[in-house]
């Protein structure tokens, strides 16, 4: 039995602290053993198998695993600091500074205007929109595709330019954190290979989650990487983390005997 | 169609053919084949079957035309009912009864159909108030529309001492909750979960993403809802007439709309005037038919024109 290594914290700062001891939907029991600390200004990504539970940690970051019945976990989960579980912590709140891209593109059906101010109106921000739509367009690398076109439908945008959108809109609220779930599994290599030059760009504003079924994404813009595998040995499919470190060591030097074999391509 | 294909093949460059190649022979359309006339019976006798079903629609409208379009004039949209013998006349006010009492079905009906909605599909989906709200739904959208008729007589007409168009507006959208709240609870549930996702995702309250994403991205198909449940209130005769009864004046009188009083409404004037050995009466009756299924079907168009124009991503 491989033990999940213990998180070092020397380099950089943890934004939010991830300890999961064991995580159940209902009965099942989903992860267990996973620390994973974000490290502020760094993307951190999230690689393993499919089932392994990359997206249910990812998911508990900001709290959107509340939405799914029956979830309960052991662990805290640290956002600088405060535990975002404690009961008096407000999860609509949490999302707010914590901000969500997910796998499927997934504009509202409305004007690309509104929807980079959805975040907004919903705080009940006035003031300057014109100018954060184009901040946050121009963040995203959209605005030079979509600024003649701001009142057209979102929903008329190609797959990779409305998950640009999507991400425009994430970031307009100007979260700390982004997490993605798989951003790029519904592109084309192209809109895909836009969407990882602009993690690299984000990166120095946001941090960044993310996670990937492509081991060649994450050692493109990964600089931290988690690999979780899924164990099956007490009868359930139960996902935990083999091993953390920078993307290099990962990829180069794997500690874990199942990390070597996954990123060798010797089982998937 | 049963001609021979005319290639390069023979017979010779059949048998010649190589284990695994198919010739453009055995590729050939057989009319002799079972399978291939069944095929064609059956589609003969599922377009014949489709005609005749569509014949007692098409004879009726073509009946209402008929009859009903060669006297049918302008005047008849805004005079009062003629009384026997009396020559003109029209029914304008019934015309009116019946665009205010669906108003009214409509005021009561949508609110409540769209709020039960948002329960059924958003708050308690699988709640066991959700189970017996919708079987309750269901049951009422099949539900005998006289007794509609009947019980808002007990509750409105007995409580209030008189027929009154608020009556027929009670009845009528008795009728038209079930289908705007079951149409409704579709439509939301329609939106794809992603959009709810991604406005919780955003920092928005349960609130704000049923306000601001999952009710105007169905309104669309809620309006279809709406439109459906106006056409089967425009076009019902029998909740009416323990309700509003009928009235030879107007429902508007100097210049204020009064909902305390018996109201006329095309369907009842249709009722009214169809068993009459007048036949002035009986060529009206004709008319408000027309005008009655021409108001039904813009209706119908209209919701279906809502519905076209949703998202369908």
């Amino acid at each position: 039995m491989i033990q999940a290594p213990k998180p070092d914290a020397t380099t950089g700062e943890a934004v939010i602290d991830c300890d999961l001891k064991e995580l159940y939907y209902g009965s099942f029991k989903a992860v267990r053993d996973t620390r994973i600390p974000i490290r502020k200004g760094e993307v951190t990504a999230f690689i393993g198998p499919s089932g392994c539970g990359k997206s249910t940690v990812l998911r508990c970051l900001n709290r959107m695993n509340d939405l799914i019945r029956g979830f309960r976990f052991e662990g805290h989960v640290q956002f600088r600091g405060n535990d975002i579980y404690h009961p008096g912590v407000d999860p609509v709140a949490v999302r707010r500074h914590i901000g969500m891209v997910f796998q499927q593109p997934n504009p509202f059906a409305m004007s690309i205007y509104k929807n980079i101010t959805y975040g907004l109106r919903i705080n009940g921000y006035r003031g300057n929109y014109d100018e954060i739509v184009e901040k946050a367009l121009r963040g995203a690398a959209l605005w030079d595709e979509v600024k003649d076109k701001l009142r057209q439908s979102g929903l008329s945008l190609s797959g990779g330019q409305q998950q640009r959108l999507c991400i425009a809109r994430a970031i307009a609220v100007e979260p700390q954190v982004l997490l993605m779930d798989e951003p790029c599994s519904a592109l084309d290599p192209i809109a895909t290979r836009k969407v990882e030059e602009l993690m690299t760009e984000l990166k120095k504003k946001y941090t960044i989650a993310i996670v990937t079924h492509n081991m060649q994404q994450a050692q493109r813009v990964a600089d931290q990487t988690a690999f979780l595998y899924v164990d099956t040995s007490q009868g359930e499919r139960t996902g935990h983390l083999v091993e953390m470190g920078k993307t290099e060591q990962i990829f180069e030097d794997p500690q874990a005997e199942q990390t070597r074999q996954y990123i060798s391509g010797e089982f998937s | 169609m049963n001609e021979v294909l005319q290639g390069p093949e023979t017979r010779q460059d059949i048998e010649a053919l190589l284990p695994g190649e198919t010739s453009i022979l055995q590729l050939q359309r057989s009319l002799r084949k079972p399978r291939v006339l069944l095929s064609i019976f059956l589609s003969l006798l599922v377009t014949v079957l489709t005609v005749f079903a569509l014949v007692p629609l098409f004879s009726v409208i073509f009946m209402l035309f008929y009859r009903g379009g060669s006297n049918l004039s302008a005047s008849n949209f805004w005079s009062l009912p003629p009384a026997p013998f009396e020559e003109g006349g029209g029914f304008g006010n019934a015309l009116v009864g019946t665009l205010v009492m669906v108003g009214v079905a409509g005021l009561i009906s949508v609110p409540f159909g769209i709020l039960a909605a948002v329960f059924l599909a958003e708050l308690g989906p699988n709640s066991r108030t959700a189970t017996v709200v919708r079987f309750c739904a269901k049951v009422l959208s099949g539900f005998p529309s006289i007794l509609a008729g009947v019980f808002a007589y007990g509750a409105v007409v007995m409580l209030m001492g008189g027929f009154s168009a608020w009556a027929g507006g009670v009845a009528l959208s008795i009728l038209m909750l079930p289908i705007v709240m079951l149409t409704a609870e579709e439509a939301i549930r329609m939106v794809p979960s992603k959009m709810r996702e991604a406005s919780i995702g955003m920092g928005a309250t349960h609130t704000q993403t049923v306000i601001r994403i999952l009710l105007p991205t169905a309104m669309p198909s809620i309006l279809t809802g709406v439109m459906l449940a106006i056409a089967r209130a425009a076009g019902e005769t029998a909740p009416l007439l323990f309700t509003a009864l009928f009235s030879n004046y107007w429902v508007v009188t100097n210049n204020q709309l009064d909902l305390h009083q018996p109201t006329a409404s095309m369907a009842v004037l249709i009722y009214n005037f169809s068993g009459v050995p007048f036949e002035n009466q009986v060529q009206l009756c004709w008319s408000a038919s027309l005008v009655l299924v021409l108001m039904v079907l813009v209706v119908n168009l209209a919701g279906k024109s809502f519905s076209v124009r949703t998202p369908q991503r």
